[in-house]
């Protein structure tokens, strides 16, 4: 191929590329503050990040989980049509595991994340952050993993170990698939 | 469809043991007696009458069209995974696969996987931002997105628990489509990821997004920046050319070709980009694979190399021994399919079948195989394989690491038990 067929080519693939980039730079996005979109900031991460204010122990959390949460879970969280949210721990490599938070969940960060965006299933939000932090305490508590006056909060909550927090390989991005 | 037209196959047409017949034997056959058309067996039909239909103007036009009434039975096979009232609107509905041709789903009978029912979500009025490590946090409304210059891409959208049923002990006694019918494959419209993500001025330190719904579960889903900067994400609009279904995550969802379906976020209403991925419920507690061992594989993205034959399969019965198309799909998170074989006698011959000329990526693509079947019972199999090499396995095969109630990522061979009668059963063998 000649030189003058080969910058041509490569004219008309700037060219190409060029246009799709034009077209795109249209940039349509408005800025937006981190207080106007606080509302739908709400995934916790492992380090506790987006935590709100707050706190609940265990003693509380029994109350909400009474009123909001045992319909579908089971009266102390080990049954119910939902399915368990505790006991199973040491059943992972039996030939039935039991998987609940306590057993499997390798984070407590999840457990509030999860619980806060939702459930109750029926009314995900409709709770309060100190119910959040009071259920999710129960539960922990319930899964023997902290104390009764444990507090949950922004600053004690990723600091909880859990059971199976060593449980996970992760296959992204060593193993590919 | 029986072979009273054909040449009877000679010995070297056999592909494999169970009547698997050689591509060529079709063609010599049908040069044999011209085309297939031209019969030389010609049986009285009986004259033909004019029916009906073609006396008298039909129906007028229509808004959106539907499908024939006679097709009534072409529909969806619900699935609720809680009893009324606990988790309504959490469940699955499946594509009838057997009853469809060609490679791509049809949107109204493309499978659904919802956390909490489907939203009903007013356009105008839906809102998408971008925000976390970026230069400046964006907000996007429907409008001008659609603004925006589009992509299409033709792949599959497969749930990471497509297959379960296989994973149980005994084997259930279902169609394809409700037994494999977790997938749909369909041309998705809209904005390339990475183009969004440049305008909000990605930190090049940024390692994870996590894609978030605007439906009661706010499905959340941690996603590697890599599939948006080097990949292929894309937000999608569109689905086979017209706008999203709600079931499908009107307005807007997050496509990732190839990797577990929840992934693919509907009702996508947010991205946050961060260092660290999020370790949310559906990435801890729910598509994981835990193992004998008592760990469990997390971030198994890609989904795996996969085919099921939908003819014949549970309920599309032969008529009869004859010759018949034995078709099916094959697709696979890794790439193209480049072989699907087919095997009529319980995997111990192979024949290769015929797929697409020209498969497309993490797609569907169909395969066919003609097979004479003198009437006795055989178990019939496919295998595919895809353009990185790798090879779907045996059940035992991809049991074999799982803990026993495992049921993520099932992509084992599928074996249909053709009995005397021409019943189908679904076996482990
Ligand atoms: C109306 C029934 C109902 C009520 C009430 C309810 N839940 Fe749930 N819960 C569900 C369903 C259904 C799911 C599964 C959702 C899905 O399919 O993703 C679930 C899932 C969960 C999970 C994840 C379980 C796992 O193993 O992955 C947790 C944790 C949880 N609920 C906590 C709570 C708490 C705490 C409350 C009370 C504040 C509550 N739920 C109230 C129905 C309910």
């Amino acid at each position: 191929m000649s030189m003058l067929k080969i910058s041509v080519k490569l004219a008309f693939l700037w060219a190409v590329a060029f246009l799709f980039i034009e077209v795109n730079a249209q940039q349509l996005g408005k800025g937006i503050s981190e207080e106007d979109l606080a509302p739908w900031d709400i995934s916790v991460d492992p380090n506790g990040s987006r935590l709100p204010s707050g706190s609940g122990t265990a003693a509380k959390g029994a109350e909400v989980w009474a009123d909001n949460c045992s319909a579908c879970h089971g009266e102390k969280a080990e049954d119910g049509p939902a399915g368990a949210l505790v006991g199973g721990v040491g059943s992972l490599t039996s030939d039935a595991p039991v998987k609940t938070v306590g057993s499997f969940w390798p984070y407590a960060t999840t457990l509030f994340d999860y619980v806060r965006r939702a459930m109750p299933y029926h009314a995900p939000g409709s709770l309060s952050d100190d119910d959040h932090y009071a259920v999710v305490a129960y539960l922990l508590e319930r899964n023997g993993i902290i104390d009764e006056d444990d507090v949950m909060s922004a600053k004690t909550l990723p600091k909880v170990k859990m059971p199976n927090h060593d449980g996970f390989i992760q296959y992204w991005p060593s193993k590919g698939d | 469809m029986t072979s009273s037209r054909l040449l009877p196959p000679s010995p070297e047409d056999h592909a494999a043991s169970g009547g698997l017949i050689n591509r060529r034997w079709l063609l010599r056959s049908s040069l044999a007696v011209g085309s297939l058309g031209l019969s030389t067996n010609l049986t009285r039909a009986g004259q033909l009458e004019v029916p009906e239909w073609s006396s008298k103007p039909g129906l007028g036009m229509s808004a959106y069209g539907q499908p024939s009434p006679f097709e009534d039975g072409v529909v969806r096979s619900r699935f609720d995974l809680f009893p009324e009232g606990i988790g309504d609107g959490s469940g699955v509905s499946f594509t009838p696969l057997e009853k469809l041709a060609g490679t791509i789903t049809p949107n109204g009978l493309f499978f659904e996987r919802h956390h909490s029912g489907i939203p009903e979500i007013d356009p105008d009025a839906h809102k998408f931002v971008i925000h976390g490590m970026v230069e400046r946090s964006l907000l996007f409304d429907v409008e001008s997105l659609l603004k925006y210059q589009m992509v299409s891409r033709t792949c599959f959208i497969e749930c990471a628990g497509n297959s379960f049923f296989n994973s149980l002990g005994e084997p259930q006694q279902r169609t394809a489509g409700e037994i494999h019918g977790l997938i749909g494959n369909a041309e998705w419209t809209g904005i390339p990821l990475r183009v969004l993500l440049e305008e909000a001025g990605i930190d090049p330190r940024a390692k994870w997004l996590v894609a978030e719904g605007a439906d009661a579960a706010k499905m959340s889903r941690s996603i590697p920046v890599e599939k948006a900067l080097e990949g292929d994400a894309m937000i999608a609009l569109y689905q086979n050319g017209e706008r999203l279904r709600p079931e499908q995550g009107y307005p807007m969802r997050l496509v990732v070709p190839g990797w577990q379906g929840s992934m693919n976020v509907k009702w996508l209403r947010r991205i946050k980009v961060s260092d660290t991925p999020f370790h949310t419920k559906d990435e801890t507690s729910k598509y994981t694979l835990l193992q004998k061992d008592g760990k469990s594989r997390q971030f198994t993205y890609q989904m795996g190399v996969k085919s099921v034959i939908t003819f014949p399969s549970p309920g599309m019965t032969p008529a009869g021994p004859g010759l018949y198309n034995i078709s099916g799909l094959a697709w696979s998170g890794g790439g193209r399919i480049k072989r699907v074989e087919v095997s009529a006698d319980g995997g111990r011959s192979w024949s290769d079948a015929v797929i697409d000329a020209q498969p497309l990526p993490q797609a569907v693509t169909r395969f066919q195989q003609p097979w004479q079947w003198d009437g006795g019972p055989l178990t019939l199999m496919s295998r595919a394989t895809d353009e990185t090499g790798a090879v779907q396995p045996t059940r035992e095969a991809w049991y074999e690491p799982y803990a026993a109630d495992q049921l993520f990522h099932q992509n084992s061979i599928q074996s249909w038990s053709v009995l005397q009668d021409g019943e189908v059963r679904n076996v482990y063998a």
